[in-house]
């Protein structure tokens, strides 16, 4: 490669998939907090007919934010982050811009048609999964692109050594790549029965508990490859850059690395813990679940040992803040989880509203927190203007905390509170309660949740507001901030 | 001894085993650093100083030089 004295890093695709990411993050939180207020106020269900009830939304709640949401923002860091650590600009490359543009309109297009898929009542019925075959092929066609790109800009860098990011990353491609591909295995029922049914309609090639144990074991490492990995690999670089300070110790993100890799892949029958699995493989799933904590912790504490000595930093610097909470977010559900894990707290926590409780603490405080912390590391040196306002961050800040906490209490009290009633026997061995006494007294809590969404949309709402009037209107930076992200 | 009993097993040899490798790595790390023979706290800086025009932490460029005149 010759050197070139403009050579600039081109931004232009991370910038489109920011764009998508803010979409789609909007689309499904307002869903999320639609599904939530149904749950507290069932009428909510009997306004659009069929395609507003619980049933049809929730799995829309669900791929829009991991699909289309979380997706896209690991497109967008990638296509930032990618060059600058592997300090090599995409558009050296012709071939890599044009399969990354295509890469975009596939996605974009594909996850809209997806999403209408689902309004319209084609779903598979396996979580997190329900996209029907064609739509698995068009998902499938992306990655391949994607990985295609990510090795394309690993072949053509000039910093040899791969950051631990770029591991991450490569390990969400590749755990994606393998999980989705086994667990969306499936058969087109039109074209095996020569003509029948629906031609979308399709069944799973496994059954019975292989079903379920393919089903958990994709379910799970979703999370491990979709919700942990590439978001540790976020902020393994935006916390050092924003911050200024290098990784608090660089072996050790090595090591909770490969301890991530080892051990996430066992943890997934968890998921089917009393179930009909063999029960060698549900220990399994209990003991790995609880070693998880080590790796977890290892990267979150490398995190916050980064801001030694500089904690001042934490007051005055607003996006320090959303990455330091993330990273304690990410501390507590890794906590969580491993508890909901062990087999007699599972007996209560299984089924009841203690998981989604679980699940948005880390998604909402964690997960959502710092994409939108990168979200607003980039976008002022995509664009080369100032953060619009401080203030609004601040505000924003408080008020998805606020909302996060909201969350995961009530479902914490709700959960546990339906967990025990369920299984209150009387002295003869009698159910003490019937399921529409839990119904009744679960209320007030799904209407703190409905309360807690709409309060986290509206933070998501001024963040994009802030986003948008930056990209707009800030105030315009003559050369890109070092560290710092500057705000007005 | 039936398929379940055979699985339970291997997953328990399998998971000694990778403990073994994880250790193994550790002793690898930390051992390679204190002979000199790597330095793996100086890879934090690629994300620190990462513009373009910066002279990379390990070069690539430089390497395959080298490599190609050692050949
Ligand atoms: C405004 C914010 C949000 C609200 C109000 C909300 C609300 C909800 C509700 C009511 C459910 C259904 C729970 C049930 O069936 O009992 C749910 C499920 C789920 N949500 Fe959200 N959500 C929000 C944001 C998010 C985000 C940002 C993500 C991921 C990035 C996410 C991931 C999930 C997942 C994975 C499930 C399925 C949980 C399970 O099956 O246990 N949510 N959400």
């Amino acid at each position: 490669m010759q050197s070139n004295a403009a050579l600039e890093y081109d931004y232009s695709l991370a910038k489109k998939f920011t764009f998508l990411t803010i979409l789609f993050g909007f689309l499904g939180m307002l869903v999320g907090t639609i599904i939530a207020a149904q749950m507290a106020f069932p009428e909510l269900n009997y306004l659009l007919g069929e395609y507003g009830t619980f049933s049809r939304l929730r799995p829309i709640h669900t791929n829009t934010v991991v699909f289309g949401f979380t997706v896209s923002g690991i497109f967008a860091t990638w296509f930032y982050l990618g060059q600058r650590v592997l300090k090599v600009s995409i558009a050296e490359s012709k071939f890599l811009m044009v399969l990354g543009n295509i890469q975009f309109w596939l996605y974009f297009v594909g996850a809209l048609a997806a999403t209408v898929s689902l309004l319209l009542g084609y779903s598979t019925s396996k979580e997190y999964a329900q996209y029907e075959w064609p739509f698995d092929i068009v998902v499938v066609l992306i990655w391949v692109l994607w990985g295609v790109s990510i090795m394309g800009l690993i072949g053509i860098r000039r910093e040899k050594a791969l950051y631990i990011s770029v591991w991450y990353y490569l390990a969400c491609f590749l755990g994606v790549a393998m999980l989705y591909l086994f667990n969306n295995m499936e058969i087109p029922t039109y074209f095996v029965s020569g003509g029948l049914g629906d031609p979308l309609h399709s069944v799973s090639m496994y059954a019975g508990t292989n079903d379920a144990l393919v089903q958990w074991w994709y379910g799970h490492n979703a999370v491990a490859f979709g919700f942990t990995v590439p978001i540790v690999g976020m902020i393994y670089y935006f916390l050092p850059k924003e911050s200024g300070q290098a990784i608090y110790s660089y072996k050790l993100s090595l090591l909770s690395f490969w301890g991530l890799m080892f051990v996430y892949l066992w943890a997934g029958s968890h998921h089917l813990l009393w179930s009909t699995v063999p029960d060698w493989m549900q220990t399994m799933g209990s003991a790995f679940s609880v070693v998880l904590i080590l790796p977890s912790w290892g990267s979150a504490i490398n995190m916050l040992l980064t801001m030694k000595g500089e904690w001042n930093q934490l007051t005055d610097n607003p996006l320090i803040k959303f990455m330091v909470l993330a990273s304690t977010f990410y501390m507590l559900s890794t906590i969580e989880g491993p508890i909901q894990a062990v087999k007699s707290v599972n007996a209560i926590a299984h089924f009841t509203d203690w998981i989604p409780g679980h699940v948005h603490d880390g998604v909402l405080g964690w997960v959502v927190f710092m994409i939108m912390a990168a979200i607003f590391h980039m976008v002022p040196r995509m664009f080369k203007r100032e953060i619009y306002s401080k203030k609004l961050m601040e505000a924003q800040f408080w008020l998805q905390t606020t909302a996060v906490v909201l969350y995961f209490t009530s479902m914490w009290i709700a959960g546990i509170t339906q967990g025990m009633m369920w299984r209150a026997v009387d002295e003869y061995g009698n159910l003490m309660y019937s399921f529409i006494d839990t119904v009744t007294v679960l209320h007030p809590y799904y209407a703190i949740r409905a309360l807690s969404g709409v309060l986290y949309l509206t933070g998501f709402i001024m963040f994009a507001y802030n986003i948008i009037k930056t990209m707009t209107s800030g105030r315009e930076l003559t050369e890109e901030p070092q560290f710092r992200t500057p705000m007005a | 001894m039936g398929i379940s009993e055979i699985q339970g097993y291997a997953s328990f040899v399998m998971t000694i085993f990778l403990v073994i490798m994880l250790y193994g790595y550790i002793m690898y790390l930390y051992r390679s650093e204190k002979r000199g023979e790597r330095d793996y706290e100086k890879y934090g800086n690629i994300a620190l100083d990462d513009e373009i025009t910066s002279t990379p932490v390990e070069d690539k460029a430089a390497s395959q030089r080298h490599k190609e005149e050692n050949k």
